[in-house]
This record gives C-alpha cells, sequence and structure tokens, in this order.
C-alpha cells in the first residue's frame, strides 16, 4: 500500500500524510454507518422506525446531525479550566486514533507493523482515561467530575481482565506483532482462535515456525472464555451500555461531557464511535482471524490479482469488526446499567480470577504441547 | 463458592435470554404511525374543532347560555319588518341579524355542551384536531357571514327602530297620561268624591300594560331567558335547560375569563 502511494505520488510529505489519514477516513465513514446503525438498530429492538423524515428512511440523518453539531455554538464554561477543557477532546480522539496505527487492515495495509503492536495498542488506548478525567476536572462541575472519575476507576479495572487475556494469546502465539497473530490464524475457519488456534504449523513474518496440530482443540474452551472475557471489558473500556456508568443520563447528566457541545462533543461522540471499532477490531484480530477470509481461498488469488485480495481482506476485517460493532449495539438497547459495586464485583472477581486461571492454564498447555 | 458460580451461569444466562428477545423484536411489525403522512382513524362523535353553519344560525344565544366557559359570544340585532331573512333548514324562521359570532377555541374545554341546545342543530362538532396557531388572536373563529359595516348597519337599524318604537310608546303614554290627567282635573272639578278612585287606580295599570312589550324588542338585554323571543319556546325541554346551566357556571365563567384576560 504505501509502495503503492509512494509510485503514485512519489516520495514526499503528502504520501506520508495521505497514508496515514487513510485509516481516518474508514473512521469517519464508518462513524455515520454506525450512527445510522444505533438509532436503526435501537428502533427496530423497540418496534419503532427511527428517523424517517431526512432521505428514503431516514438513511441522511448522521449527516444531518454531523452539520448540525458543526453548527452548534461552542461553549466553554466561564469557569472551566480553559486549556485543559478544549484540550481533553482531541486527546481523546487522538488516543483512539494513534490506536488505529497497529490495526491491520490488511496484509498490505497497517499504519505502523510494530513487533510490539499489542503492547503499543494497550498503551496507547489507555491514554483514554487522561482524556477523560481532564474533561472531568477542567469542567468544574460536579457531574462531569463524578463522571470521570467512575469512567476512571472502570477503566483501570477492566483493564487488568483485558491484559491478560492478551497475554494469553500472546502465549500462544509467542508474537506481540499483530500481523504474525493474523498469519497464525490463516486458512480456513477453524484455525481462528476461538475454535482452538491453527490446526498445522504456521510460518510467521519473522521465519519462526509455530508449530500446531489438531491438540489444539484443546485450547477451544479455553479461547472462547478469553474472547468473551476481552470482549466484556472492551464494553466497559468504551463505557458502553451496560458499562455507562460514567455517563449515566439518569443520574450525571452525560457525564465527563456533560459540559460539552458542538464540534468538541462531536470529538468524544467520534472516539467513543472509534473506540468501537476499536475494541471489535481487536476481539476479530485477536480471535476471529482478523482480514482471514474465513474459507480460507481469496477471489482474487484466483483471478490473479493481487490488489483485489487486499481489498478482500480488508472487507472480511471491517465486515468481523462490524458485526462486533453492531453486537455492542445489541447488547446496549438489551441490557440495563450495572451499579457501581456490581461493575466492580464483575472485574475483580470474575473476570480476573478467571483470566488469571485462564493464563496458567494455557501457558502450561503450551509448553507441554 | 457454589454461589459465586451460580451468579456468573445467571449473569451469562438472562443476558442472553434478554438479547434473544431484544434479536427476535428485530423483525417485529413496527407500531409507529408516521402521523402527518398517516392518521389513526378517529372515532365517531368525537369532539374536537366545532363549527356553526351560519345559515341555519337563529342567533338565539342558546349554545352561548349552555357554555360552561363563556367562550362563545354573540350580538344579535333585530331585523327591520321589511327585511326578509328566509327560514333555516329546519324550518324556523329568522329575525335576527347575527351580527357577531365569535367561539374562542382557545378557551373551548371540548365539553360540548353547547351542541345539544342548538334548536336548528347548527352549530356541531368537526372530526378536524389540527388548529394550532401561532398567534392567539387566530384561535377566536368568527363566524358571522356580516362584514363589520354590514353589523354596523344592522346595529343602527336596529337601535333606531327600537328608538322609534320607544318614542312612539313614550308619547303614547304620555298622550295617555294626559289624557287621563285631564280627565282627573275634569273628574276633580266634579264634587263627585266616589268617583274618584276608580280612575286613580286604572291609571298605573295602563302604564304597567304599556311598559310590557319594550321589553320584547331587547332580547338580547334580557336576563332571564324565558323572557326572550320566540323561537326558543319551540323547544320546551331546551328552554328548561338553559336557566339551569345559566346561573351555576356563570360564577366560574367569570374566574376562568380573569385567568384568560
Ligand atoms: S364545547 Fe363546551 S366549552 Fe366549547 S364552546 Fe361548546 S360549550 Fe363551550
Ligand atoms: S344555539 Fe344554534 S341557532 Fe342558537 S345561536 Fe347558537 S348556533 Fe345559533
Amino acid at each position: 500500500m504505501e509502495s503503492l502511494l509512494q509510485s503514485l505520488l512519489g516520495d514526499n510529505l503528502l504520501t506520508v500524510v495521505l497514508y496515514c489519514a487513510l485509516p481516518l477516513v474508514f473512521i469517519l465513514l464508518y462513524a455515520l454507518l454506525a450512527i445510522l446503525g444505533e438509532v436503526k438498530i435501537s428502533a427496530w429492538m423497540q418496534d419503532r422506525l427511527g428517523p424517517m423524515r431526512t432521505g428514503p428512511w431516514g438513511i441522511i440523518q448522521p449527516i444531518a446531525d454531523v452539520f448540525k453539531l458543526l453548527q452548534k455554538e461552542d461553549i466553554t464554561p466561564a469557569k472551566a479550566d480553559k486549556v485543559l477543557f478544549n484540550l481533553a477532546p482531541f486527546l481523546s480522539f487522538m488516543s483512539a486514533y494513534a490506536a488505529f496505527a497497529v490495526i491491520p487492515f490488511s496484509s498490505q495495509y497497517v499504519g505502523a507493523d510494530l513487533n510490539l503492536g499489542l503492547f503499543y495498542l494497550l498503551a496507547i488506548s489507555s491514554l483514554n482515561v487522561a482524556a477523560i478525567i481532564m474533561a472531568g476536572w477542567a469542567s468544574h462541575n460536579k457531574y462531569s467530575l463524578y463522571g470521570s472519575m467512575r469512567a476512571v476507576a472502570q477503566i483501570v479495572s477492566y483493564e487488568v481482565p483485558a491484559a491478560m487475556v492478551l497475554v494469553i494469546i500472546v502465549m500462544f502465539v509467542g508474537s506481540l506483532n499483530l500481523q504474525d497473530i493474523i498469519t497464525a490464524q490463516s486458512g480456513p475457519i477453524w484455525n481462528w482462535m476461538v475454535f482452538g488456534g491453527p490446526k498445522q504449523d504456521v510460518v510467521l513474518a519473522s521465519g519462526e515456525v509455530l508449530s500446531a496440530s489438531w491438540a489444539n482443540l484443546i485450547f477451544l474452551p479455553f479461547f472462547m472464555a478469553s474472547f468473551v472475557m476481552y470482549y466484556i471489558a472492551g464494553l466497559a473500556e468504551t463505557n458502553r451500555t451496560p458499562f455507562d456508568i460514567p455517563e449515566a443520563e439518569s443520574e450525571l447528566v452525560s457525564g465527563y461531557h456533560t459540559e460539552y457541545s458542538g464540534m468538541k462533543f462531536a470529538m468524544f461522540f467520534m472516539s467513543e464511535y472509534a473506540n468501537m471499532f476499536l475494541v471489535s477490531a481487536v476481539v476479530a484480530v485477536l480471535f476471529f482471524g482478523g482480514w482471514n477470509s474465513p474459507f480460507g481461498v481469496y477471489l482474487g488469488d484466483a483471478f490473479g490479482a493481487p490488489w483485489l485480495v487486499a481489498v478482500e481482506q480488508f472487507g472480511w476485517l471491517a465486515i468481523k469488526g462490524l458485526f462486533f460493532v453492531f453486537v455492542m449495539i445489541w447488547v446496549r438497547w438489551t441490557l440495563p446499567r450495572l451499579r457501581v459495586d456490581q461493575l466492580m464485583y464483575m472485574s475483580w472477581k470474575v473476570l480476573i480470577p478467571f483470566s488469571f486461571g485462564i493464563a496458567l492454564v494455557v501457558g502450561f498447555l503450551v509448553v507441554i504441547l | 463458592m457454589s454461589g459465586y458460580f451460580k451468579d456468573i451461569y445467571a449473569g451469562i444466562s438472562t443476558a442472553l435470554v434478554g438479547m434473544r428477545i431484544t434479536w427476535n423484536h428485530l423483525f417485529v411489525k413496527n407500531v409507529t404511525i408516521q402521523y402527518p403522512d398517516e392518521k389513526h382513524d378517529i372515532p365517531e362523535r368525537v369532539r374536537n374543532r366545532l363549527y356553526v353553519n351560519m345559515d341555519d344560525c337563529i342567533g338565539c344565544d342558546q349554545c352561548a347560555k349552555a357554555c360552561p366557559v363563556n367562550c362563545i359570544t354573540i350580538e344579535t340585532a333585530k331585523a327591520l319588518p321589511e327585511e326578509e331573512l328566509g327560514e333555516t333548514s329546519t324550518g324556523n324562521r329568522k329575525r335576527l341579524w347575527v351580527t357577531q359570532f365569535d367561539i374562542d377555541i382557545a378557551k373551548c374545554c371540548f365539553c360540548g355542551l353547547c351542541v345539544p341546545p342548538c334548536p336548528t342543530e347548527c352549530i356541531f362538532m368537526t372530526p378536524v384536531f389540527e388548529f394550532s396557531e401561532y398567534n392567539r388572536e387566530d384561535l377566536i373563529y368568527r363566524f358571522s357571514t356580516l362584514t363589520p359595516e354590514e353589523a354596523a348597519e344592522k346595529t343602527e337599524n336596529a337601535e333606531r327602530a327600537k328608538a322609534e318604537a320607544e318614542a312612539k310608546k313614550a308619547a303614547a303614554a304620555e298622550a295617555k297620561k294626559k289624557a287621563a290627567a285631564e280627565k282627573a282635573a275634569a273628574e276633580k272639578a266634579a264634587p263627585s268624591e266616589q268617583a274618584g278612585g276608580a280612575p286613580a287606580a286604572d291609571a298605573p295599570a295602563a302604564a304597567a300594560k304599556d311598559t310590557a312589550p319594550k321589553q320584547d324588542d331587547a332580547p338580547k338585554q334580557d336576563d332571564a331567558p324565558k323572557q326572550d323571543d320566540a323561537p326558543k319556546q319551540d323547544d320546551a325541554p331546551k328552554q328548561d335547560d338553559a336557566p339551569k346551566q345559566d346561573d351555576a357556571p356563570a360564577a366560574d365563567a367569570a374566574s376562568t375569563t380573569d385567568n384568560n384576560g
């Protein structure tokens, strides 16, 4: 991909900027789709129609929403800490966007093919906590502060099981590189991590061989459980219902972004949606084969067109990611909000012991097999 | 310990039950009615916007008297003898010009009490329920078919006719009084004591008889509806209702109008 852009535009700054901006284009388009999906799916689940006025079946509604937000007055509260207040939404979106750098959209496109990809992902997505507490503190509003405190408590708690699940996968594959993790799952659907990982030897990009056999089926229950735990932790980290106590409308107005309006609110909104896709994409990469086709073959190979393979791979990742975004929306419109104590119970007394236990067992099995 | 695992099992299974329900509802037919495009069927005899068919209105004021919130204002002027107003579709003769017939629909409580007393059934509820206005003044519906100039002219005519009739009567009364006085004077002059008592008693009785028709001339200024024009008396039972509704809600109505002011 980079070489393609280089050949088209030459080796200059524009190429680099374009290369970096590709995920942004994707996030913007995806956000429009997700906003529409959110309103439409929630409406259908409640036997309503949702927006119907803007365009056929209301499909232009998200664009209208964007224009509405653009036109809105940008209010900074008089007593707010202006610098932090204005910086927070950008930091929030930045942290979400920076994480996209290591998401492999296809075998040909990954922003930064880091060896420490997963580690970077974990680190950079935690930056969101800083943005949230900045927003809550700088707003000079008790609801915002409460919301941000809850958000931080929640995200810090749920990062522990999430990190443990990542450790489980890293132990199995032996690499922190996301492309390696995806390569390990290449081939048909049964090679995906949720189904116990690869069933035959795989050669990683570094040249190392990941030896595997059908005995890996023994990992299936553990990886299945890890997937569920990671998804739950991901839901909590993106502050989505049922873990939306940081922005609990009924108690905290809107939590840490109570005081935000116009584009700054839109930035928080964008970062929430970007984070949703990020978590979904990571789930897809870790457990569902990333950009791998579930059939193990590509149309592009049959036609001898390598560019088509890349497009297909991107399509598969997008489909998997969007599916998990859909599940998030589905969960949101099904489950009620947890209490703070239930939230902490779930993280510290359920997810963390289970993830440690699974890590222990998987560690043993990896050594033995 | 077993409670702990039971809790986890319950947590997962109940979440899945909920998700199955919402999934099934994805495919349930929606219940939304796209309002301005689609509308609910309105029930029969629903009470919404009032309408008055002025062709049939005889200006009897019954509807205004029945209204508990006094939101109907009717002014009438008696037609001159040479003016022919025609008949209503129910066969009543129209004798009054309705110079003003305003319904303040903003005050109306849609009780429908104005509808049954109407002798010609010309005030009724329509199924129209969308009549919001930006301006409160626009919620006063003016049904009178006369232009303001016409209305002023008719009122003036009626007043002139009334004044003339009164003048005539006054003149007649004066003449009679004079005649009586002359007669009395003449009788006083005569030395008969007994005859004087009877004519003196006659004179006030005659005066009372003279003033009685005066009340018929001005039906709208009458307090007691019983003394009103003929059309009302067409309908015996309705007439019974009228005074009843007249007295009690009047006090309430006064307070409502105050609030609105
Ligand atoms: S419906 Fe009731 S409130 Fe409305 S005008 Fe008729 S009598 Fe008055
Ligand atoms: S009761 Fe009927 S006829 Fe009489 S004034 Fe009212 S609308 Fe006219």
